[in-house]
């Protein structure tokens, strides 16, 4: 795999995971101030692991993960517009990202368990067996929601997102697992990799505050 | 010069930092130990990849092998860790401490939500549920007891 598409994939988790941490401390309840909680630092720690490999890729004197997750320009990060959006304090539409992701994250698992590359088919089993725990939640969620009208909305506008997460190639697997149609190139307008959404640009003025404020600070 | 032997009885000494009535060599994480030419390579996994811990350990065992005289090398095995890898003394510490050992791994959807395999390490009950699948580390979910109205934190199976 090359540099960029690692950093494809440790983007997406680093960013969801910073969304996903938004909910702490505010969560309709405590159990799931927990369970946000959780899933935003197992995200963040498989982001970590793919800026490893990444880091181990580029070769350049003094990058590791954390340079590769907070020093670089807004232009320069691989994450889908899917994870960048700013969604609490929605509940509905935080739940039916949370089901989507974690059901188009799963195709992509299994695709990269499969490479012919030692650590990153190692590294993808291994995320695998974590990323269990969040699809019971995401599942257990969506069950529970069910026809809630809000909820069915927000699956139905984020859709086209999700779909656009994965390449294209793996799309009409989770279009057969969503029992959906793949979208068109019309919804899917501004919404794949590549381009960044509106919220992307205040996410990273303040995922990357602390360290821009003393460059080359130890911790 | 140092052993193999004596650099696996000082990491065995080392509390893990977030259940430190467990050890790192009870939870699995040390893979291998090779000793050569004054250093000690140390082959390690984390628990879980987002495990705060690892930082804190790796610097310990760091610690421990430069105190035996040798020149420490921690790597990160590639194999992902497993619940599995806890030895039965470390299942037994876990119990005395309050923390339900892991299920034996199967795939965590079905052993999770399974009645019966988790008995209380309070009573010794069967008779306990699930309340959150996410405890206060990612390597720990939320169950109690209806049995003797305990809460307790279980150890994910993975």
């Amino acid at each position: 795999m090359s540099a960029q598409e690692l950093l494809a994939l440790a983007d997406d988790e680093l960013v969801l995971g910073w969304r996903n941490s938004e909910w702490t401390g505010i969560a309709p309840f405590l159990e799931e101030d927990v369970a946000f909680s959780s899933i935003a630092q197992t995200e963040i720690g498989h982001a970590r692991a793919w800026y490893e490999l990444a880091a181990r890729l580029i070769e350049r004197e003094g990058v590791d993960a954390d340079t590769l997750a907070f020093d670089r320009e807004p232009g320069e990060y691989r994450c889908a517009p899917f994870v960048e959006m700013r969604l609490v304090p929605d509940w509905a539409a935080t739940i039916a990202r949370h089901w989507l992701y974690e059901t188009a994250d799963r195709i992509r698992i299994e695709t990269l368990k499969g490479s012919e590359e030692r650590a990153v088919a190692a590294l993808a089993e291994k995320i695998d067996r974590e990323e269990a725990y969040h699809r019971m939640h995401a599942q257990m969620w969506a069950e529970r929601l069910g026809e809630e009208p809000r909820f069915v909305a927000a699956v139905e506008e984020l859709w086209p997102y999700a779909a656009a997460l994965l390449p294209p190639e793996q799309r009409s697997t989770l279009a057969t697992t969503m029992s959906r149609e793949i979208p068109g190139n019309g919804p899917l307008l501004g919404k794949e990799r590549g381009q960044h959404s509106d919220d992307f640009a205040p996410l990273w003025e303040e995922m990357t505050m602390v360290r821009r404020s003393v460059p080359g600070a130890a911790w | 010069m140092v052993t193999a032997a004596a650099v696996w009885d000082a990491l065995a000494e080392i509390p893990d930092p977030e259940i430190p009535t467990v050890s790192l060599v009870d939870l699995g994480v040390i893979r291998e130990v090779e000793v050569g030419d004054g250093r000690v390579r140390v082959s390690f996994t984390p628990t879980f990849l987002g495990c705060p811990a690892v930082e804190v350990m790796r610097s310990l065992m760091a610690e421990r092998i430069r105190e035996l005289g040798a020149e420490p090398e921690i790597d990160v095995a590639s194999e992902g860790w497993s619940s599995d890898w806890i030895s039965e003394e470390g299942r037994r510490k876990l119990r005395e401490s309050g923390f339900a050992p892991p299920a034996h791994a199967g795939p965590a959807t079905l052993v999770q939500i399974q009645t019966g395999q988790h008995p209380c390490p309070y009573c010794g009950s069967d008779d306990t549920r699930l309340e959150n699948l996410f405890g206060p580390t990612p390597c720990r979910s939320i169950r109690y007891c209806d049995a003797c109205r305990q809460p307790f934190e279980q150890f994910k199976t993975l």
